[in-house]
C-alpha cells in the first residue's frame, strides 16, 4: 500500500545507480540507522551490548570479509578464524608498541597487514579454486594460531600468552563503556560496509562476479584471473583483520592467540551461507541469526518447561546448525537475504496480486 | 639411523590411520563428484554407534553389523534428504552441504551418546614389538591397523571389477551417460555412500580403539584433506600413499625440524606440504589430470 514506486521516475544516471532508487526504501534506511545510532543507545542494557549487539557488529564486518571472498568472488575459504587473529595481534602489537598512535591508524594498519598475509595464502587460487582451495586455506588456519603462540616477540613474550587490548582512545574521547563502544564499532562498521556495496557494485566488484560465474570465460572477456582474486583475498583479508581487531579491542578485552581457531571459521562460513551469498545485507542478516540462535536454544526450552543440560544444548546447536545449512543450500541458496528481497517485491505489489 | 628408523615406521602407521579416513573420500569423490566433508563426521558417528552398542552389552560381532546397518540406513538418509534435492549444482554448494551434514551428524552422535571419552576394546593387542635386538620399538596395534587397511584396499580393488563397482565407475565418467544405459542413479548413489560408511565405521573402529572415541576424532580425520591432495582426490591407491607420505612426513618434521621452531608443527606441516604440493602438481600424485571446458 505504501510500498510503492509507481510515479516515481529516474531521470538522471546518478538517481539510476543510487543504492536504495526507491525514496521509501532511503527513509527506512534513515530511520534504521538513527534507531541504530540513537534508539538502541536508549534501551539497551549493557548485557545486550555484551552479549548481543558488540559481537554482532564485530562478526558480521568478518562475515561481509568473508562474503566478499567466497560469496562474491567464489574462493571459498576456511582461513577466516586464523585472518582475525593476524587483525587482532598485528593491532595489539602496533597498539602496544606505538602507543601514541590514532586507534583508526592502528586499525587499518591491522587491515593492511592482515591483507598481505591473506594475499599471501591466497596465492595458490592461481592454479586451484574451489574444495582444493578450502584445503590450502586450511593450511593458514592450523599455521597461523600456531605462529601466534610460539612467536613469543606477537605477545611480548607473556608466558600465558594472553593479549589484553589497551584502552580505547580517539581523538580524547574515551571509550569505555560498552554503549560508547558500541558507538565506536557501529561506526567503523557501517563506514566499511558502505565501502563494500560501492565496491561490489563497481569494476572490481563485476570483475570478481565474473570470475565466481566461470572463470575461463571471465578471462576470455579480458578480466585478468590473478589480479581480481588476489584483490578479493586482499579486501576481504583487511576486512576480516579489521573485525579481528575490532573483536579484541571492543568484545573481547583479553584474548589468547589460539582463541582464532577453525570453530570462528565455520561460524562464519555458516553466517553468510545462511545470510545470502553474495550479499551485504546476508552477512549482517546471517552473523545475527547464528548469534542469535544460541541465546534462542538456552533460553527458550527451560521456558517451555524442558531442562537442557548445557552440554546438551551445545549439541543441539550443532545439530540445528547443519541442518539449517543442507536446509538454506537446498531451499534459498541465496539466503535470508534473498528472503528479504521476496517479501519486498510481495509488498511492492500488495494487497493487489498484480 | 635406528632412531630414525623408528620414526619413520611410527609416521608411516599413523599415516595409515589417515589413509583409512582419506578412503571414503576417494570412494564417494570418484562416484559422485561429492567432496564428502562428513567423512570426519561420519567417523566419529560410527565409532559412537559402534561403542554405544558395546556398552549396552550387545556381543562385537552383532554390535559391528548393527553399526553397519545404521551407516547403510544413514547413507539412504543423506541421499534421500540432501543429495536428491542438489543434483546438478555447483561442486562447492554440495561441499558447502556436506560441511552443513557434518555438523549436524557430530552433534547428533553426541546428543544421543554424550560426548565423554570412550574407550573402545575389541581385542586388538597393544604390546609393542621389538625389532633388530630392540633397538626398533612398533606397536603391535600399528601392524594391525596397516593390515585392516591392507585388506580394506583390497576388498576395495576386487570390488571395482564387480558388476556394482563397473557401474560406480560408469557414474563417476559420465551421470548421464550412466543413467542412458539404464544404471540407477539414485541407488549408485546410496551405494557409495553406504560404502563410505562402512569404510568410515573400520576407520572408526581403529581410531577408537586407538585413542578412544571422542568428539576429537572429527578434526583429527581433518588431517584426511592434505592425504587427499598429495595422493589425488580419485585415487585409492593415492590415498594410502598420501596417508603413508602425510604420516612418515610430519612425524620426521616434529622429530628433525620440530626444535628449531619450539614444537608443535605436527598440527599444521601435513596441511603446509599439501599446499606446496598444491602449487606444483594440483591433481595430486595419482589423480586424474584435471581438465577444464567452458
Amino acid at each position: 500500500m505504501f510500498y510503492r514506486e509507481s510515479g516515481q521516475f529516474k531521470t538522471s544516471y546518478r538517481a539510476d545507480q543510487a543504492i536504495f532508487t526507491i525514496p521509501q526504501d532511503r527513509i527506512f534506511f534513515a530511520l534504521f540507522m538513527l534507531m541504530a545510532y540513537v534508539g538502541v543507545p536508549l534501551i539497551a542494557s549493557d548485557y545486550l551490548y555484551t552479549a548481543l549487539i558488540i559481537p554482532f557488529l564485530c562478526l558480521s564486518l568478518a562475515a561481509l570479509g568473508l562474503n566478499i571472498l567466497t560469496g562474491y568472488c567464489g574462493q571459498l575459504s576456511l582461513g577466516t578464524g586464523a585472518f582475525m587473529g593476524v587483525g587482532a595481534v598485528s593491532a595489539w602489537n602496533l597498539a602496544y608498541r606505538i602507543p601514541d598512535l590514532n586507534i583508526l591508524v592502528v586499525f587499518i594498519l591491522a587491515g593492511l597487514i592482515t591483507a598481505a598475509v591473506g594475499m599471501f595464502f591466497g596465492l595458490p587460487s592461481m592454479r586451484i579454486k574451489g574444495f582444493y582451495l578450502a584445503v590450502a586455506t586450511l593450511a593458514a588456519q592450523f599455521f597461523l594460531p600456531w605462529l601466534f603462540v610460539k612467536w613469543g616477540w606477537l605477545t611480548n613474550h607473556n608466558s600465558s600468552g594472553v593479549i589484553t587490548a589497551p584502552q580505547l582512545e580517539l581523538f580524547g574521547w574515551v571509550i569505555n563503556t560498552p554503549m560508547e563502544k558500541y558507538l565506536f564499532a557501529l561506526s567503523i562498521v557501517a563506514l566499511l560496509a558502505l565501502a563494500a556495496k560501492n565496491l561490489v557494485r563497481s569494476n572490481p566488484g563485476r570483475q570478481w562476479m565474473a570470475i565466481r560465474d566461470m572463470d575461463i570465460a571471465a578471462e576470455i572477456i579480458g578480466i585478468r584471473p590473478m589480479v581480481a582474486k588476489l584483490s578479493a583475498f586482499a579486501v576481504s583479508s583487511f576486512y576480516v583483520g579489521v573485525a579481528g581487531a575490532l573483536y579484541l579491542f571492543v568484545y573481547l578485552g583479553s584474548t589468547e592467540p589460539d582463541g582464532f581457531n577453525i570453530n570462528l571459521s565455520f561460524q562464519t562460513l555458516f553466517m553468510i551461507i545462511i545470510g545470502g551469498l553474495g550479499s551485504i545485507l546476508g552477512s549482517f542478516l546471517g552473523a545475527f541469526f547464528i548469534l542469535l540462535l544460541p541465546i534462542f536454544l538456552t533460553r527458550v526450552p527451560p521456558m517451555l518447561g524442558f531442562e537442557f543440560s548445557t552440554a546438551l544444548v551445545s549439541h543441539l546447536e550443532f545439530m540445528v546448525f547443519g541442518a539449517l545449512i543442507v536446509f538454506f543450500l537446498i531451499v534459498e541458496p541465496h539466503g535470508l537475504a534473498r528472503l528479504w528481497q521476496i517479501a519486498k517485491e510481495k509488498l511492492r505489489i500488495w494487497p493487489f496480486p498484480y | 639411523m635406528m632412531f630414525f628408523l623408528e620414526v619413520l615406521i611410527g609416521g608411516l602407521m599413523a599415516g595409515v590411520m589417515y589413509s583409512l579416513v582419506a578412503l571414503g573420500f576417494v570412494l564417494i569423490f570418484k562416484a559422485s563428484g561429492v567432496f564428502n566433508f562428513a567423512q570426519g563426521a561420519m567417523v566419529l558417528f560410527a565409532g559412537l554407534f559402534f561403542v554405544g552398542f558395546m556398552e549396552l552389552g550387545v556381543p562385537l560381532l552383532l554390535s559391528l553389523l548393527l553399526t553397519a546397518a545404521v551407516m547403510v540406513l544413514l547413507a539412504g538418509v543423506i541421499e534421500r534428504l540432501v543429495l536428491r534435492h542438489l543434483v546438478n549444482q555447483e561442486g562447492i554448494i554440495l561441499f558447502m552441504a556436506t560441511i552443513g551434514v557434518s555438523f549436524f551428524l557430530d552433534g547428533f552422535g553426541q546428543t544421543i551418546w554424550g560426548s565423554n571419552v570412550r574407550q573402545l576394546d575389541v581385542g586388538i593387542p597393544t604390546d609393542p614389538i621389538l625389532l633388530f635386538d630392540g633397538d626398533i620399538l612398533i606397536q603391535s596395534f600399528d601392524l594391525y591397523a596397516a593390515l585392516v587397511a591392507g585388506v580394506l584396499l583390497a576388498i576395495l580393488v576386487v570390488f571395482q571389477k564387480t558388476r556394482i563397482g563397473r557401474a560406480l565407475r560408469a557414474v563417476a565418467d559420465d551421470h548421464q551417460a550412466a543413467q542412458s544405459v539404464g544404471i540407477p542413479l539414485n541407488v549408485i548413489w546410496v551405494i557409495v555412500w553406504s560404502i563410505a560408511g562402512l569404510v568410515a565405521l573400520v576407520a572408526g573402529v581403529m581410531w577408537g580403539s586407538k585413542l578412544g572415541v571422542q568428539p576429537a576424532i572429527v578434526s583429527l580425520a581433518l588431517k584426511a584433506l592434505p592425504v587427499l591432495i598429495l595422493g589425488g582426490f580419485t585415487s585409492v591407491p593415492g590415498a594410502i600413499v598420501g596417508g603413508l607420505i602425510i604420516g612418515a612426513g610430519e612425524k620426521l618434521a616434529e622429530v628433525y625440524i620440530g626444535p628449531l621452531f619450539g614444537g608443535g608443527i605436527e598440527n599444521w606441516f601435513a596441511y603446509v606440504l599439501a599446499l606446496g604440493f598444491l602449487l606444483i602438481r594440483p591433481q595430486g600424485l595419482f589423480g586424474e589430470r584435471i581438465i577444464e571446458r567452458v
